[in-house]
Order: C-alpha cells, then structure tokens, then sequence
C-alpha cells in the first residue's frame, strides 16, 4: 500500500506538471512532439498488459489505435460528440476487438497467435479503405474545434489528455501487475497447461488481458484526427504503431510497468528528434534496429539490464 | 467421508482410444497406488479426473455427506475449488517464476487466497529447502526441489483429494526413497487423501494401502489391500521380474 500512496504522489504531481507545462511553455512544436510520446507510452503499456505479462505477442496494435481513431471520427460526423465521449466510444469498440481476439487465444498460441493478429489489422484496414462515410481510402478532414478558454491552443488540450490517459493507462497496469490478476497472467506465459491444471481461470484472464489492452491502444488512437485535423488509413494503420507497441516495451523491460514507460520516451523521443533533424522516412528503421541491438544485447530490456548490473555490483565486496 | 468414483470412463485423445471402462474408487483418508507401465492410461486417467481430458463415457463422481458431484460436467477451476489437486508428470513448474510465486499460484483460486499464509507457512515447515530457496527461479534447482515445490504447490491449495502422477520420473533411487517417505507425511499430517500413479511398484508399496493395475487402459486388477497386491501375478510378473 505505500507504494501505491507513493505512486499516487507521483501521478499527482505529474498531472500539475503537464497542466502547468501548457501555461507556461510558450513553444507550440513542445506539445506537437510530446503528445506523441505520451501517445506512445499510452500504446506500449496497453500492449505490454498482454503481450508483457501474458506472453501473447499481438503484431496488430495498428488495427487497435486507426479502429479508436476512425470510431471518433464517425461518431464526430454524425453526432458531434465531445471528446471525452469519443475516447470513450473508441475505448469500447476496440475493447470489444480485443476481446475478440482474445478469443483467438482459444486454439492459437505463440507465433500463430501474433499471425492472426497481423490478419486482423489487414482485415480492419481493407474495411476502413472502404468505407466512405470517413473518407475511405481519400481520408477526410477533421477540424479542432475551438480551444476551451483554459488551454491557449487546441493542440494543447490534446497533450493534456494524452498525459492523462497516460495516466491512467500506467496506473492500470501497475494494478495488473501487482494483483492476482498479474501473477496468474505471468503463470499464463511461463506455462499455460500448468497454469490450467493448478486452477488459474487461464481463458478468462486472457480475455481480460485481450479487453483491456484492446480498450487503451484504441483510447490513444481516439485524439488522432483532431492532433493531425486529418486521417487517412495508410498512415493511421501504419506500421510504426504495431511495432513500436511491441519494441518499445521489450526494450524498456516487459516485466515491469515502468518498462513501456521507458522504452516509449527513449523510442519515441528519439524518432521525434529524427523526424525534425534527418527525415521522417527514418523512424521504422531506426526503432527495427534498436530493437535488434536490444533483443541480441539486453533480451529483458533496460530494467533487465539494470537489475543485472545492480546484482553484479552488490555482490562485490 | 469424502469418496471419489470413477465409473466406467472411456477417454482419448481425438481417434486414439487411451480408457475404456475403467472404474475405480478412493475413500477418505487412504493412499490408493495406480500402476501400469508407460502408455497405459495412468497420466489420462489424472487428467480426466482433472477435467484438463474430456471423458466420452462414464462419470467420475466426488461425494461428501451433503452432496454427489459429477465432475466431468465441471472445469478445472471449478475441481481445483472442490479440494483436487494434481502433481503433474514431469511436475510443470512456472521455470521461470520464482519458488515463492510458484506457491502462490498454488493458491490461485479465491477460497484458498484466505488460508493462503497458513499454508505457505505449513509448506516452508515440510519443506525447509524451499523457504531458502523462496526468491529462487524454479527452473534453476534440483530435480529432487522441483518434485517438492511440485508437490507443496499442489498442497497450496488446500485440497482434500492429492493426485499424484508418477513423482519417480527422472530422480535418483535415493531421492525417490524420500519423495515417497515426503508424500506419505504430508498424507498423514494434512489428513490427505492420495491417488498416485506410479511405475516404481517398490517405493510406491512402502505408503500404498491399496491399489489398482491398469493394463492397455484397462483395470486389469485391483488389490483390495497391499498383501493382495503384493502377491499378484500379474504385479509380479510385471514389476517383481517373476
């Protein structure tokens, strides 16, 4: 429990940061960039609930963040809903997708598995493309509204939200992680037929893991089309979202809730600072090859690292 | 008085047929041996009582005083809740979860979650080995500490019926002398009830009361008690070398 009271200190004054931040920092490209980050770190953690914890390696977080961006876009054209309200919107329809997904987990596992989830992001997009009522494969044009009298610029509303559902996506993992639901989900990955045979209820806490994650990569793709006043499915179904939801958790450290959070500043910012000093072009091929130098140097990330480092040195005299 | 009957149960694997009737019974409070060589059933006969195999004919009944249970109609969680716990072949650790997580996970469902630490407590008693090694991945002791982390996880949760599947394979003839003598307190100090499948007639005779030979999936004989069973034909034939 006193981590918990610590943590929420933490959240807290995270919170007053980001507010404070959009008072006081007079560059507007500061919350253009960082909402990417905290978009990301939003992604990472949703992945690492399932992918992390339970072993099941989902390649589709595409599918999950261009299907919670296009849920708020239909639901802006036709009801002009706020945008609370869509985050919403987005969080159930794609918790729904994941729970179908979830489902997948009945009869596929390991690599199988992460197939059918690379099947479910084609499938979503081929969909999208088609639809025109949000602009299939053309894309439409979705304009901020304007700012509440609050916040100076739209976009800074949105970095606002991000850190919030940051937020709220780290302290939910950190829940998961630390309750039976965690321990049972590590059983899971270590060894499902074991798992199965002690009792742990393995289908229903995959579903969950699957809901859940599903529900928070839709919720960071919701505020897509309001940030970039544009969508289109190419670039929301991009493929730097689906790996960078599963590279960025492996490189930070799957095991721990910090390591999404880590992995996604060092990634993200990183791609940020290329993007504005090389060429954008570069992104995937920068994250493809952090993540090789990870997998064959630090197979349990920088806090696998870390921790290694910290026994070496305690054993030292 | 708990008692566990298996009636006339066939099972399989999709077209392989492993059981065909097979019937047994285990009463509260005795240590029933099931022996066979490999590929006889023994490990399928567990698992169906454990509902991890779908049985396609016959029930497999739990009874106390108040009610009869069919399991066979129930998921594992739900077995595993009613005070049935299995010691896998092979034992089937979390290798990579650490000694004290494994035991937790013992405890998974919500009714033992409450007797969670007296277990835990009465398990680092049995076991001392395991208290030492508490922070310790699983996968990185002895095969003789598995087997007891194996066994003290399936104690966890505070079951009424133990079943045991083969806990001889892959130790040292010292070691199985001591999982034997380990199951058989364990038995007596928790007022267990103990189903355990076994190869090593031997071992398994020192802490048996009784048991059954299963033969091509089939109960090709059943000794009423030890002496019965000791002086089978068909037990000396296959185990005694006679």
């Amino acid at each position: 429990m006193r981590n918990w009271s610590r943590f929420l200190i933490g959240a807290t004054l995270s919170v007053l940061l980001a507010l404070g931040l959009t008072r006081f920092v007079g560059n507007e490209y500061f919350f253009f960039a960082t909402y990417v980050v905290l978009q990301f770190i939003v992604l990472a953690t949703a992945w690492n609930i399932l992918g992390g914890y339970g072993g099941y390696v989902n390649f589709g977080a595409s599918a999950f963040f261009a299907v919670g961006a296009y849920c708020a876009v239909a639901l802006t054209q036709s009801y002009a809903l706020a945008l609370p309200l869509q985050i919403l919107a987005a969080a159930l329809v794609t918790g729904l997708l994941g729970f179908a997904v979830g489902a997948l987990t009945l009869r596929l596992r390991g690599i199988y598995f992460s197939i059918a989830t690379v099947a479910v992001a084609v499938i979503c997009e081929t969909v999208i493309m088609n639809w025109s009522f949000v602009g299939g494969a053309r894309g439409t044009t979705v304009l901020q509204p304007a700012a509440p009298a609050f916040f100076s610029s739209y976009t800074r509303l949105l970095f606002f939200v991000m850190a919030l559902l940051a937020l709220l996506a780290v302290a939910f993992a950190r829940f998961v992680e630390t309750s039976w639901i965690g321990r049972g989900l590590r059983a899971i990955r270590d060894n499902e037929e074991a798992a199965e045979s002690v009792g742990v209820p393995t289908l229903k806490l995959k579903l969950f893991a699957a809901t859940a994650s599903g529900a928070l990569m839709g919720a960071a793709g919701a505020p897509f089309a309001l940030y970039m006043n544009f969508i289109e499915p190419t670039s929301a179904f991009s493929l730097n979202y689906s790996v960078s939801a599963l590279a960025m958790p492996l490189i930070g450290g799957s095991a721990n809730w910090l390591g999404p959070v880590i992995g996604a500043i060092l990634l993200a910012g990183t791609q940020q600072i290329v993007t504005v000093t090389i060429s954008s072009e570069l992104n995937v091929l920068i994250v493809g090859l952090l993540l090789v130098v990870f997998v064959v140097a630090a197979p349990h990330g920088i806090l696998g690292l870390w921790h290694k480092l910290v026994a070496r040195g305690g054993q030292r005299p | 008085m708990v008692k566990l009957s298996v009636n006339a149960i066939d099972a399989g694997y999709g077209a392989v047929h492993v059981l065909s009737g097979v019937s047994l019974e285990i009463r509260e409070s005795e240590t029933v041996a099931l022996l066979g060589t490999n590929g006889n059933g023994k490990s399928t006969l567990m698992k169906c009582i454990m509902g991890l195999t779908p049985v396609t004919r016959g029930s497999i009944v739990l009874e106390d005083d108040e009610e009869r249970i069919d399991l066979t109609t129930k998921s594992t969680q739900e077995i595993v809740a009613l005070g049935i716990a299995l010691v896998p072949e092979g034992r089937r650790l979390f290798p990579k979860l650490t000694v004290h997580e494994n035991l937790l996970l013992g405890a998974f469902r919500a009714g033992a979650r409450t007797e969670m630490q007296r277990n835990l407590d009465r398990c680092y008693a049995a076991f001392p080995v395991l208290r030492e090694r508490s922070g310790q991945l699983a996968y990185s002791m002895s095969g003789g500490q598995q087997q007891m982390l194996a066994i003290a996880r399936a104690v966890m949760s505070s079951p009424r019926i133990l079943l045991v599947d083969e806990p001889s394979v892959g130790l040292s003839p010292m070691l199985v002398k001591q999982t034997m003598d380990m199951i058989g307190t364990l038995k007596r100090e928790l007022g267990l009830t103990v189903l355990m499948a076994e190869q090593n007639f031997h071992e398994t005779s020192r802490i048996a009361d009784r048991g059954y030979v299963l033969v091509h999936g089939q109960i090709a004989f059943e000794g009423k008690n030890l002496q019965e069973l000791l002086h089978s034909d068909l037990v000396k034939r296959h185990y005694l070398g006679a």
